[in-house]
C-alpha cells in the first residue's frame, strides 16, 4: 500500500441512524453505520464485507449520498461534498456524474415501464452528455456492446431479460455518465453462480479499461478476497478490521475476522473436514439498542471487563493493517496467538 | 393489436346476447304487467298485450328482440311514454347526455382531485398531512352520496343560497356543482386511498433509489417512475367506475331534480316498460363492456409488461 497513490474517497467518522417508531418519550433509531473512517485510493477495489444487516449496503450508499449522513464527513477527490460540523452540504448532481452504484437486485432497480434504452438515456439527458440525437443512441449501442449486451437490445423492457442480462443493464446505466468511482453493492449476490464470475470478471475488465474505483459489497469473502486489493470487515455498524487482501485473509488480527473467515469453506474436503472451526454463539445484537463499549463483546470469546465500558479505535497495527480490539492495544502489535485458526491461513 | 380489438367486439356481442337473455327472463319472471291498471278490464289488458305481442309464447318474443336489436330497433315503450320509440326516449331526449355530462364531470373531478391527493399523502406518509387525508378519505369513503347531497344541499342551498336546490337539466355552471361533488367524492376518496397505498409502494421500489442515483429531481421521480408505476390499481378501478358513474347515479338525479337516465331505469322497472328496461340494461352493459376494453388498452400503454394477445409473449 503506497501512500503516495491517491485518495479518491475519504469518509472520516460516519455515521447513519434511521429513525423507528419509538415510544413518546424517547426517539429511537436504527445505528446502522457507527463512526466508520477509511479511504479509497484513486484505481483500487475496497471489499466490504459482513453479515446480513452490518451495515455494509447503508456505508455504500450514504457514501454516495443516497442517504443523508446522520454525521461525519465526505471528501471525495479533495473536495468535501459533506461536513456535518462545518455544515457542509454540496449539491450532489455534478457528483452523480462521478460516483454511480450498481444494485443488487438488477430487476427491482430498473425502471419496468421503461425499456433499456430510456433507462441508460435517463442518465446521458440529465447530465447533458449527448449533443445530438444520433451521438445519444450511438452511445447507448456502445454501452450495452461494452457490458456484452446486442445492441438491438435497446428497445427491449428490462423484464424480457434474465438476471444476468438485467445487471449488465444496471452496469451499463452506472457507467453511462463515465463515473470515476462506483458502489457495487453486492453485484452479483442476486445472480446466478455461473453468472457471477461473468458479472465479477466484467466488472475487473472495465475497472482496468476505465481506470475505475470501486467499493465492492459482498457477504461472500471468497469473492471479495478474489476482486479487492483492500478489504474492509464491518461487524454492527463499525468497521473492526481493515488490511490488504492476502494480510486480512491470512493473518486476521480482530476475533470477528478470525470467525469470518474460518466459516468460508476450502476447496479441500479433507482440509475442510479437520480444520478447527470459530463458531460464534448467540444472535447479532439489535443495531437499536447496540451493546455498550465493543460491539463484538457479546459474542466475543476473548472479551475482557474493559470491553463492555470502552469502544476501541480504529488503530494501525502494522503498516496499512488496522483493527479495533482491546486486546490488540493490550499485546502491542498484532499477535498470532489471538487467532487459533491462522494455521490453516497461512497455509 | 388491431386483431385484438375484432376479437374483443365480437367477444362482447356475445356477451350483450347473453345479457339480453338474462334480463328477458328476469323481466318476464317478476310478476304483473305493464297494461295491470285498477280500472283495466281483463279485455283491455288482452288486447295491449296482442297489439305489442305479449301474447306470444316467450320464446317468440325473445327471438323478437334480438332480431329487433340487430335491425337497431329498440321496440316502442309501453307505459310511461306509450308508443314513442326507446331509442328516442334514451337518446334524443336528452336524459342520456345529461347523465353522461354529470358522470364525466364527476369522474374528472375525482380523477384530479384523487390522484394528487394521493400523491401527497404517500409523499408527505406520516405527516400531518397524510393523517388529515387519511381521515378525510375514510370519512369520504364512509359517508353515503345522498346523505352528503342532502347536507350539502342544507349548507348551500338552503342556509347560504349560493347554489339551486333543483338541478333540472343542468344549465348553467351552478347548477352542476353540488351533484358533481356528492357523486363524486366517495370516487375522489376511494381513488386518494388507492393512489396513497400503490404510490407508497413504487416510492420503496429499488429502482427510484435508481433514478436519484441518476441524479433525477425529486419531481421527476414522483411524475416519471413513481407515478407510472403506480397507476394501474387506479385504472383497474376506473374502468367499471367510469361507466357505473357516467349512466348516472338514481339517487343523485332523484335529489337534484335531474331528469337523467339513471332515475328514469328505475322508473320503468317499477312500471314494468319491458322495452325500455331491455333497451337501456343493453345500453349500459355497452357501456361497461367498450369501458374495460379501453382499459385493457390503457393497461399495456401504461405497463408494457402487460401483454394483450398470446401471440406477443
Amino acid at each position: 500500500m503506497s501512500e503516495e497513490r491517491k485518495k479518491l474517497v475519504e469518509v472520516t467518522g460516519l455515521k447513519k441512524y434511521f429513525p423507528v417508531k419509538g415510544n413518546l418519550f424517547e426517539k429511537k433509531y436504527v445505528q446502522a453505520v457507527e463512526s466508520v473512517s477509511l479511504s479509497i485510493y484513486k484505481g483500487e477495489t475496497l471489499g466490504l464485507v459482513g453479515e446480513s444487516g452490518c451495515g455494509k449496503t447503508t456505508l455504500g450508499r450514504t457514501i454516495i449520498r443516497l442517504y443523508e449522513p446522520t454525521d461525519g464527513r465526505i471528501v471525495y477527490d479533495g473536495t468535501p461534498i459533506y461536513d456535518k460540523k462545518e455544515k457542509i452540504s454540496v449539491n450532489m448532481l455534478p457528483y452523480r456524474r462521478k460516483m454511480q452504484i450498481i444494485f443488487q437486485d438488477p430487476s427491482g432497480s430498473l425502471d419496468p415501464r421503461m425499456t433499456v434504452g430510456e433507462i441508460i438515456g435517463e442518465s446521458l439527458d440529465i447530465h447533458k452528455l449527448t449533443a445530438s440525437k444520433k451521438d445519444r443512441s450511438d452511445r447507448i449501442r456502445r454501452l450495452l456492446e461494452e457490458v456484452g449486451l446486442n445492441t438491438e437490445h435497446a428497445n427491449r423492457f428490462p423484464h424480457e431479460f434474465s438476471g444476468g442480462q438485467q445487471q449488465r443493464v444496471g452496469i451499463a446505466r452506472a457507467l453511462a455518465v463515465e463515473p470515476e468511482f462506483i458502489v457495487c453493492d453486492e453485484p452479483i449476490s442476486a445472480l446466478d453462480v455461473s453468472i457471477q464470475s461473468q458479472v465479477v470478471n466484467m466488472l475487473e475488465d472495465l475497472q482496468e479499461s476505465k481506470g475505475l474505483t470501486y467499493l465492492f459489497i459482498a457477504h461472500d469473502v471468497s469473492v471479495v478476497r478474489h476482486i479487492s486489493d483492500r478489504i474492509g470487515v464491518m461487524y454492527l455498524g463499525c468497521l473492526v478490521e481493515l488490511a490488504e487482501s492476502y494480510e486480512l485473509c491470512s493473518h486476521p488480527i480482530h476475533p470477528y475476522t478470525q470467525t469470518l473467515l474460518s466459516a468460508v469453506p476450502l476447496p479441500d474436503p479433507e482440509k475442510n473436514k479437520t480444520r478447527s472451526r470459530l463458531l460464534l454463539e448467540g444472535d447479532i445484537p439489535s443495531p437499536i439498542n447496540p451493546p455498550t463499549g465493543c460491539r463484538f463483546h457479546t459474542r466475543c470469546p476473548y472479551a475482557m471487563p474493559r470491553c463492555k465500558e470502552e469502544m476501541p479505535e480504529l488503530k494501525e497495527y502494522s503498516p496499512g493493517h488496522f483493527g479495533a480490539c482491546h486486546l490488540l492495544e493490550q499485546n502491542g502489535s498484532h499477535n498470532t496467538s489471538t487467532s487459533p485458526n491462522n494455521k490453516e491461513d497461512k497455509e | 393489436m388491431a386483431s385484438y380489438i375484432l376479437k374483443r367486439v365480437a367477444g362482447s356481442i356475445l356477451i350483450l346476447l347473453l345479457i339480453m337473455v338474462v334480463t328477458f327472463f328476469l323481466m318476464n319472471a317478476v310478476p304483473g304487467s305493464p297494461f295491470l291498471t285498477e280500472k283495466s278490464t281483463p279485455e283491455q289488458i288482452a288486447n295491449a298485450n296482442a297489439k305489442y305481442g305479449l301474447d306470444k309464447p316467450l320464446y317468440i318474443q325473445l327471438w323478437n328482440y334480438i332480431r329487433n336489436y340487430l335491425k337497431g330497433d329498440l321496440g316502442v315503450s309501453l307505459k310511461m311514454q306509450e308508443g314513442t320509440p326507446v331509442k328516442d326516449i334514451i337518446f334524443h331526449q336528452g336524459k342520456f347526455l345529461l347523465s353522461i355530462k354529470l358522470g364525466l364531470y364527476a369522474l374528472l373531478l375525482a380523477i384530479i382531485v384523487g390522484i394528487p391527493l394521493g400523491c401527497l399523502a404517500a409523499y408527505f406518509r406520516g405527516s400531518w398531512l397524510d393523517g388529515a387525508l387519511r381521515v378525510i378519505t375514510t370519512v369520504g369513503v364512509a359517508i353515503p352520496g345522498f346523505v352528503l347531497a342532502a347536507l350539502l344541499l342544507i349548507a348551500f342551498s338552503v342556509k347560504l343560497n349560493i347554489f339551486p336546490t333543483k338541478s333540472g337539466n343542468l344549465p348553467d355552471f351552478k347548477s352542476y356543482v353540488l351533484p358533481v361533488v356528492s357523486l363524486s367524492s366517495y370516487y375522489t376518496c376511494y381513488i386518494a386511498k388507492l393512489m396513497r397505498t400503490s404510490m407508497l409502494d413504487a416510492i420503496n421500489q429499488d429502482y427510484i433509489r435508481t433514478a436519484r442515483a441518476k441524479g433525477v429531481k425529486t419531481g421527476g421521480i414522483i411524475l416519471k417512475h413513481a407515478l407510472r408505476n403506480s397507476l394501474i390499481p387506479v385504472i383497474t378501478y376506473l374502468g367499471p367506475v367510469t361507466a357505473g358513474i357516467i349512466t348516472g347515479s338514481f339517487v343523485i338525479e332523484s335529489t337534484f331534480s335531474i331528469p337523467g337516465l339513471g332515475k328514469y331505469f328505475v322508473q320503468c322497472v317499477t312500471s314494468r316498460d319491458y322495452p325500455v328496461i331491455m333497451a337501456t340494461t343493453v345500453v349500459l352493459s355497452a357501456l361497461v363492456i367498450v369501458m374495460m376494453l379501453v382499459v385493457d388498452i390503457v393497461y399495456k400503454i401504461v405497463d408494457p409488461r402487460i401483454t394483450l394477445t398470446a401471440k406477443e409473449d
